[in-house]
């Protein structure tokens, strides 16, 4: 009765939808800072948070309790307004960028035609809070982080740009339900297996998470761009990163892995929504236990590598992924060329990679070795 | 190496390097260094380092103590090695006294100090990849393997840190009754994590990225620093104090001199990787050999007065030379006490290695350095 009202009015179905995302992303963050630190523990021989309620399954809850209460500093010196307003700035372009993603066929918030493309303009947007951070919080360490941020965002955008596009190039369509309509029998990750590594790189870097955490690398500037913030505006920056976290994840297994589908099939044409909800939820977590893990075994790049791998690798590959892609698509030939074809090229692009990380800084000839080897 | 101190690109912009405060209290500076960066951009245009933050007197101090009192300041210079400085200033006051301590209490300060070592080492590697970037890995695998020595060091002293267990004659008691299990027990779970570790960061392509060819030094700058240690044998050059001039047991036993060959912030990390099992053997080569006995030199009086001469005694720390010039008139208390920090003549290269560089290289070549600021400050 109250749910069919709701969902005759289109002004209150989208205010329902809109209050249901609002409640499940502070509870889902919460819940992912304590995944992540039990995970993390794991993988470092500890137990990882164990006080709060069984297994520590709490203390996300009361981490929030306190940054809550916690005391709004602002720096005597900092710009008032850039400082106040850069938590926002990061955080809304973030939860926006939610509002294309579907869930399943039928849940999601709005199913735009255009989705892939809102998803990237909307999401690129947080860049100009890392700077506005960086810049009003008159810290050099900041300032330092800020400007990092910025060379960084706008780099690897590029290339995650260049994979989502070669995706979108097969389907010939940038909404998302029908690219992963499009992977009903095998998940683009078979034939866009380059495209694949691009995006979860590229990806990585968008999120600041290791190796290239360089804008928040704490052993340098202490935290870059949240240096001077504290409570409530210092979670909006947690808040902010682990959404776009499981955005990213969410997206990449969209995409990639071909969504809310069971593989071979399984349950052939009528799916329930239950299955589909728990198959995205387990592509998702296959990403975001990724990130974590990587966090914990790869140190941070340097600025100058971080650079020049996007720019000497990843986009050159990009650009070979959507040059694939358009042979397929003139020549007609089949699908199936592409798995050989993005797969060499992937092969090629990680022996690339593996091999300018092994000989950086390898002296051939005594006298001729440079400080700071570059890619 | 001439220190080359780069002048702002020539533009249009206006452009200003600015100073960036690293320490004293920073992640990255280990203990209180501080030093304060000009930076242009990411490039490091100039580096002050300012230490001093952590003196205490440490040479002045043990001038009005008795020559037995002194062993517990010398715990306290290099806080990672502590056996190691104990057995340089013990052995100070035995070759100014002219005692001979027995066979027992050398195998077992042998011992101990090479244990030392690995923990000191493996302390280094956990700092390191945090430094590095490697968010707590390597700092929980190497503050595993490090926890298990320092309670096998408190079963034989009582003490975590701070041991205070040479005595000039000796040591102060003898071992525990299951030492040799024990000390089997803890050596094997150490070589294992030492494996574990180096799996963990020598292979890794971010490591070799970041640190192969970086701030390479030669051996002739390395010499004109007076670098010694692992960042000298990283250069190439095969001098280690156990080897060149063996004080206590040390020319009994057979090890390696693990050496570099660019003298880069890579090869400083194989030669201590490689130097803990070389300690590791040379524990398991005196753990075969020591003899049972007396643990202290007979004849001791209770206070001990040290004849007048002056000594200059200095042993093989993890950090590289320490060592300790004493100068006795014949009283209970040493009239003037000097500790060479091996940290400190380290730390003089920290500018011309540093300066050219990336900020965040900066952070990892201080962290090569490997230094102790208690050792530094004194």
């Amino acid at each position: 009765m109250f749910l069919a009202f709701v969902s005759d009015n289109p002004w209150l179905e989208a205010v329902a939808r809109l209050a249901i995302i609002a409640l499940l992303i502070p509870i889902g963050v919460i819940m992912l800072t304590w995944v992540e630190r039990k995970v993390i523990g794991r993988l470092q021989m500890r137990l990882g948070p164990m006080r709060v309620g069984p297994y520590g399954l709490l203390q996300g809850f009361a981490d929030t309790i306190k940054l809550l209460t916690k005391e709004d500093l602002r720096p005597h010196t900092a710009d008032r307004w850039t400082f106040e307003l850069a938590p926002f700035v990061i955080v809304v372009p973030v939860i926006m960028s939610l509002v294309a993603i579907p869930f399943t066929a039928d849940l999601f918030i709005q199913n735009l035609t255009l989705g892939l493309f809102y998803f990237v303009a909307v999401s690129g947007l947080s860049i100009v809070g890392f700077v506005m951070a960086g810049w009003g919080s008159d810290n050099k360490y900041a300032l330092l982080g800020g400007v990092r941020a910025a060379a960084q965002l706008i780099s690897y955008e590029i290339p995650l740009v260049m994979a989502i596009v070669a995706v979108a190039m097969l389907p010939q369509t940038l909404n998302i339900p029908a690219i992963v309509a499009a992977q009903q029998d095998t998940p683009n990750i078979v034939f866009q297996s380059l495209a694949f590594l691009i995006f979860v790189i590229a990806g990585t870097a968008e999120l600041y998470r290791p190796p290239f955490d360089i804008p928040v690398a704490e052993s340098e500037v202490v935290g870059g761009p949240t240096v001077e913030y504290s409570g409530i505006r210092w979670s909006m920056f947690q808040l902010g990163e682990f959404v776009s976290m499981v955005l990213i994840s969410i997206l990449g297994s969209l995409i990639f892995l071909g969504g809310w589908q069971w593989p071979w099939s399984l349950f052939d044409e009528s799916v329930p929504v239950a299955a589909q909800v728990a198959m995205m939820a387990l592509k998702t977590s296959v990403f975001i236990f990724f990130f974590m893990w990587i966090r914990t075994s790869l140190p941070r790049l340097r600025i100058d590598q971080m650079m020049s791998f996007c720019w000497q690798i990843l986009l050159p590959f990009a650009l070979l992924q959507i040059i694939l892609n358009g042979l397929v698509l003139v020549y007609d030939w089949p699908n199936e060329t592409l798995i050989l074809l993005s797969g060499a090229a992937s092969v090629a692009a990680v022996y690339l990679t593996n091999r300018t990380a092994r000989m950086s800084g390898v002296r051939f000839e005594p006298g001729l070795q440079r400080v700071g080897s570059v890619l | 190496m001439a220190i080359e101190t780069r002048l702002p690109a020539e533009s249009d912009l206006e452009t200003i390097d600015i100073n960036v405060n690293v320490g004293p209290q920073h992640p990255a500076t280990h203990g209180v260094f501080r030093m304060i960066l000009t930076v242009d951009g990411e490039l490091v245009v100039d580096l002050d380092p300012v230490i001093g933050y952590m003196h205490r007197g440490n040479e002045k101090l043990p001038e009005n103590c008795d020559f037995r009192q002194v062993i517990g300041y010398h715990d306290r210079t290099d806080y990672l090695a502590q056996f190691n400085t104990e057995h340089c200033y013990v052995e100070a006051v035995e070759r100014l006294a002219g005692i001979t301590p027995p066979e027992r209490a050398e195998y077992i300060r042998v011992i101990l100090a090479e244990m030392n070592r690995i923990a000191s080492h493996l302390m280094f590697f956990g700092a390191f990849g945090t430094d590095i970037g490697l968010f707590g890995t390597s700092f929980m695998y190497a503050f595993r393997d490090r926890e298990t020595i320092q309670d096998f060091f408190e079963e034989i002293t009582g003490e975590r840190m701070m041991y205070n267990y040479f005595r000039p004659g000796g040591v102060a008691w003898d071992l525990p009754e299951n030492f040799h299990e024990r000390c089997w027990q803890v050596l094997n779970s150490v070589e294992r994590g030492i494996d574990q570790l180096d799996a963990l960061m020598m292979e890794n392509e971010v490591v070799l990225a970041r640190c192969r060819g970086l701030s390479p030094v030669t051996p002739d700058d390395a010499i004109n620093w007076g670098l010694s240690g692992p960042m000298l044998r990283a250069t190439g050059l095969k001098h280690d104090l156990r080897r060149a001039e063996p004080y206590s047991i040390y020319d009994r036993f057979k090890f390696e001199i693990p050496t570099g060959t660019q003298g880069d912030v890579y090869d400083r990390l194989v030669v201590r990787m490689e130097e803990m099992r070389q300690s590791a053997w040379i524990v398991e080569q005196a753990l075969d050999d020591m003899p049972d006995g007396p643990i202290m030199a007979e004849g001791l009086k209770r206070v001990l007065r040290v004849p007048a001469g002056e000594v200059y005694m200095r042993v093989e720390s993890p950090r590289g030379e320490y060592g300790t010039y004493l100068v006795s008139q014949g009283s209970d208390k040493p009239w003037r006490h000097k500790v060479r920090g091996a940290s400190f003549s380290n730390l003089s290269a920290l500018r011309a290695m540093s300066v050219g560089n990336y900020i965040s290289d900066v952070i990892i070549i201080l962290g090569s350095i490997d230094i102790v600021l208690c050792e530094v400050d004194r």
